[in-house]
């Protein structure tokens, strides 16, 4: 077939096999192209960029933290153990700011957790294709507001309203609590979206077969669908706790100034980020030790949000099911 | 998955007793199912809470007290604003300082003023309204009667009118002291800057590592260790980018990023702390998205063309630029639409790099110091003062129709292209 298909090419072939014969023309002859190499160094060093920022983060965070460190007035052990951050008086223990990002971040977990999945398992599983048309617009919206806009929301009506609940004495002004519900509300298009991603990609034949075997449509999304899309959506809460952790504006409005150990969710008490961005936006003189130390807290920051993105990344690639 | 299935379908459960509980079951389906729908409820719920709050906030009853009554103010029964503008001058130079005078008339003589902005200037000069009390839309609107009577008992001599704080004169006026009289032109200036040199170098930088990674890398180690470097970098807080500005671009380079390497340097800043460090520093922030977006917009062109572009005798580059670019090109703008306006609404980086707290003056170029609007609503958010709220949630809404029209861009850019294709 493919023989005589080619055959009425070969006698136009012919006269051309003549000219083969011939020396090739020097201006068909392969040339040196120096630019194409240029361009390919130059596209490389685009994407060494990237590179570097880590580099320059790593090299950074390092630098201070270990000018910081190398401060008499400061040890690591005091530094990873310590309950009171008062740089006035020489006192630095983190952990009254890693309570409170800890804090912060459970609460908007508890929100963004449980709500996330459902709206994943409705928009995947129960909603028509209309539905999920007209919802995931919006929450993607929900996703693009600025964290600065959450920051307000969060001050002038998740505390009055939480205010008016629970009575002006129980929640200050500055509280915990209110910036954890309002993150939980930031995360939670982050949640949705990357949840709905993994079960959406289950297969059909999964849930056909559990109808077949007499199921009901929530057996089958709870029992069949979720077990097989948990790897996808324990990578979404891993990379949400990350988020959450390292949300700067919303704590930075609403949790409060000054670190406080209090395990009250309605007290104020501050973050780490929230930390880091009231010291930084002060009159900051180079080489004091409150410069030294926000770049310590950036450390810990770094570690932690970059552990759980490895974390994350490790649990999708080792019980992801790959279906044919 | 197949635990989950032996467990719900255990053949000993299925043998030994058979209940007819297929009822309860659907009955449970049902149950959770609304749940699952109150939930998705509950996100939308959040969403017009959060611009229900911005609107009501953003217009609104206010009390007012002139210090000065414009009523002794009129000249021989004509009243204060149907004075002509001699008068007003006139006015004016009778009841400010010698020294303010000069100023104004060196700001913009007189004689170029026009009638309103003289009548403007006497407002805020001789008459001084001061806001005594504000509240939101909803109680405006529901509450007027017993507004009127709160202003009538405690500010006597205050006069409530309705007051819409997003105006043109709030997107016109520079930052002030009081919030009558701020305005977001400084911070709009300041965003607009700063994205456009962000733009400028984030957009090459970011499509070129996009094409050297689909295009050349060949998978050896150093170009694994660049594709999970990026992917590692889009999660990274924000935070730390801004401390990454700040040692690098703010302090270890003042001399290019203040300018005084061409001489160039605002003379009030003798640092790093301008639009160009912050612009630098949403550059590396944004560069991940971008080469993740670009990079889908690349691998999703059909090897076809590139093979086609190849078999005519074209070189890689010439077939990069000329074939694989412009079939890219919208799913590549579409994605850095995107990442653009993450930088725009950006503002913990910005917090750290050391945007200028108060700032009245308009940038005038890369070497300015600067504020941008997120910057401006988180410092106007964090004041006690209610007024201020209210310029927060105005100032929430110039952000908000910003992103919004830059959105809208991408979806029509995004909707052309699939017609097209």
């Amino acid at each position: 077939m493919h023989r005589i298909a080619t055959l009425p090419a070969s006698p136009a072939a012919t006269p051309d096999q003549a000219q083969v014969a011939q020396p090739i023309p020097a201006s068909l002859r392969r040339r040196r192209r120096p630019m194409e190499g240029a361009i390919e160094a130059l596209l490389f060093l685009c994407g060494a960029v990237t590179v570097l920022t880590t580099i320059g983060i790593v090299y950074v965070l390092g630098k201070e933290s270990l000018l910081f460190f190398g401060s008499p007035a400061v040890s690591i052990a005091e530094f990873l153990t310590g309950t009171t951050w008062q740089p006035a008086i020489g006192q630095f223990g983190i952990w009254p700011l890693v309570n409170a990002t800890l804090m912060t971040s459970t609460i908007a977990m508890l929100v963004a957790l449980p709500l996330g999945l459902a709206v994943a398992l409705y928009l995947s599983e129960y909603a028509t294709p209309r539905a999920r048309g007209t919802l995931k617009p919006i929450l993607e919206v929900l996703a693009g507001v600025p964290t600065v806009v959450y920051g307000y929301f969060a001050l002038t009506a998740m505390t009055p309203l939480l205010r008016s609940l629970l009575g002006r004495d129980v929640v200050s002004i500055y509280n915990t609590a209110s910036a954890g519900l309002v993150m939980g509300i930031l995360i939670l298009p982050l949640v949705t979206s990357m949840s709905e991603d993994a079960l959406s990609s289950v297969p059909r034949s999964l849930r056909e077969a559990a109808y077949g075997l007499g199921a009901t449509k929530l057996e089958t999304s709870l029992k069949v669908v979720l077990p097989a899309a948990l790897s996808g959506i324990a990578a979404a809460v891993v990379v949400a706790i990350s988020r959450a952790i390292g949300e700067t504006m919303i704590v930075a409005i609403a949790a409060g100034a000054g670190p406080a150990l209090t395990f009250n969710p309605f007290q104020p008490a501050e973050t780490m980020t929230g930390h880091i961005a009231r010291i930084s936006g002060g009159d900051l003189s180079y080489d004091s030790i409150d410069y030294n130390s926000i770049f310590a807290i950036g450390l810990v920051l770094f570690v932690i949000t970059l552990t759980l993105n490895l974390v994350s990344r490790w649990v999708v690639n080792r019980f992801r099911e790959v279906y044919e | 998955m197949n635990v989950g299935s032996a467990r719900l379908f255990a053949p000993a459960e299925a043998t030994t007793t058979y209940r007819p509980n297929l009822e309860g079951r659907h009955r449970r389906g049902h149950l959770w199912r609304v749940i699952f729908q109150v939930s998705t409820l509950v996100g939308i719920v959040a969403l017009a809470a959060l611009l229900y709050t911005v609107l009501d906030d953003s217009f609104g009853l206010v009390a007012v007290r002139n210090q000065v009554d414009p009523a002794t103010l009129a000249i021989a029964g004509t009243p204060l604003d149907e004075l002509p503008k001699e008068q007003l001058v006139e006015l004016l130079g009778e009841n400010v300082s010698a020294g303010l005078m000069r100023r104004l008339e060196s700001d913009r003589p007189f004689a170029q003023r026009s009638r309103q902005d003289v009548y403007e200037l006497v407002v805020e000069r001789v008459v001084k309204p001061e806001i005594v009390a504000t509240w939101s839309l909803s109680d405006s609107l529901l509450a007027r009667g017993a507004i009127a009577e709160t202003v009538a008992e405690k500010h006597p001599g205050a006069q409530l009118q309705f007051r819409s704080w997003l105006s043109p004169d709030f997107l016109t006026s520079p930052q002030a002291s009081t919030a009558a009289f701020a305005g977001v032109r400084t911070a709009v200036l300041g965003s607009l800057w700063t994205i456009a040199l962000t733009i400028l170098v984030a957009f090459p930088l970011g499509v070129g590592a996009a094409i050297y990674l689909e295009e050349y890398a060949a998978d050896n180690f150093v170009n694994r260790v660049i594709r999970t470097n990026i992917a590692n970098l889009a999660g990274v807080p924000s935070i730390i980018y801004g401390m990454l500005g700040l040692a690098i671009f703010v302090r270890g380079l003042s001399g290019l990023t203040s300018g005084a390497f061409a001489g160039l340097a605002d003379p009030t800043t003798a640092n790093g702390r301008t639009i160009l460090s912050a612009a630098l520093t949403l550059v590396l922030l944004i560069l991940p998205l971008i080469i993740i977006n670009a990079q889908e917009a690349i691998r999703a062109v059909p090897s076809s063309l590139r093979l086609a572009s190849y078999g005519l005798g074209a070189t890689k580059w010439q077939t990069i630029r000329h074939h694989l670019l412009p079939s890219a090109l919208p799913g590549i703008l579409t994605g850095s639409i995107l990442a653009i306006s993450r930088a725009i609404g950006e503002t913990a980086p910005l917090v750290v790099v050391g945007a200028s707290t108060f700032i009245a003056v308009d940038p005038t170029g890369p070497f300015s110091k600067f504020t941008t609007l997120p910057i401006q609503i988180y410092q106007w958010t964090s004041r006690p003062q209610p007024e201020f709220r209210h310029i927060a949630a105005a100032a929430i809404l110039v952000l908000l129709a910003m992103l919004l029209s830059l959105n809208a861009g991408a979806i029509a850019l995004r909707n052309r292209y699939t017609v097209r294709s």
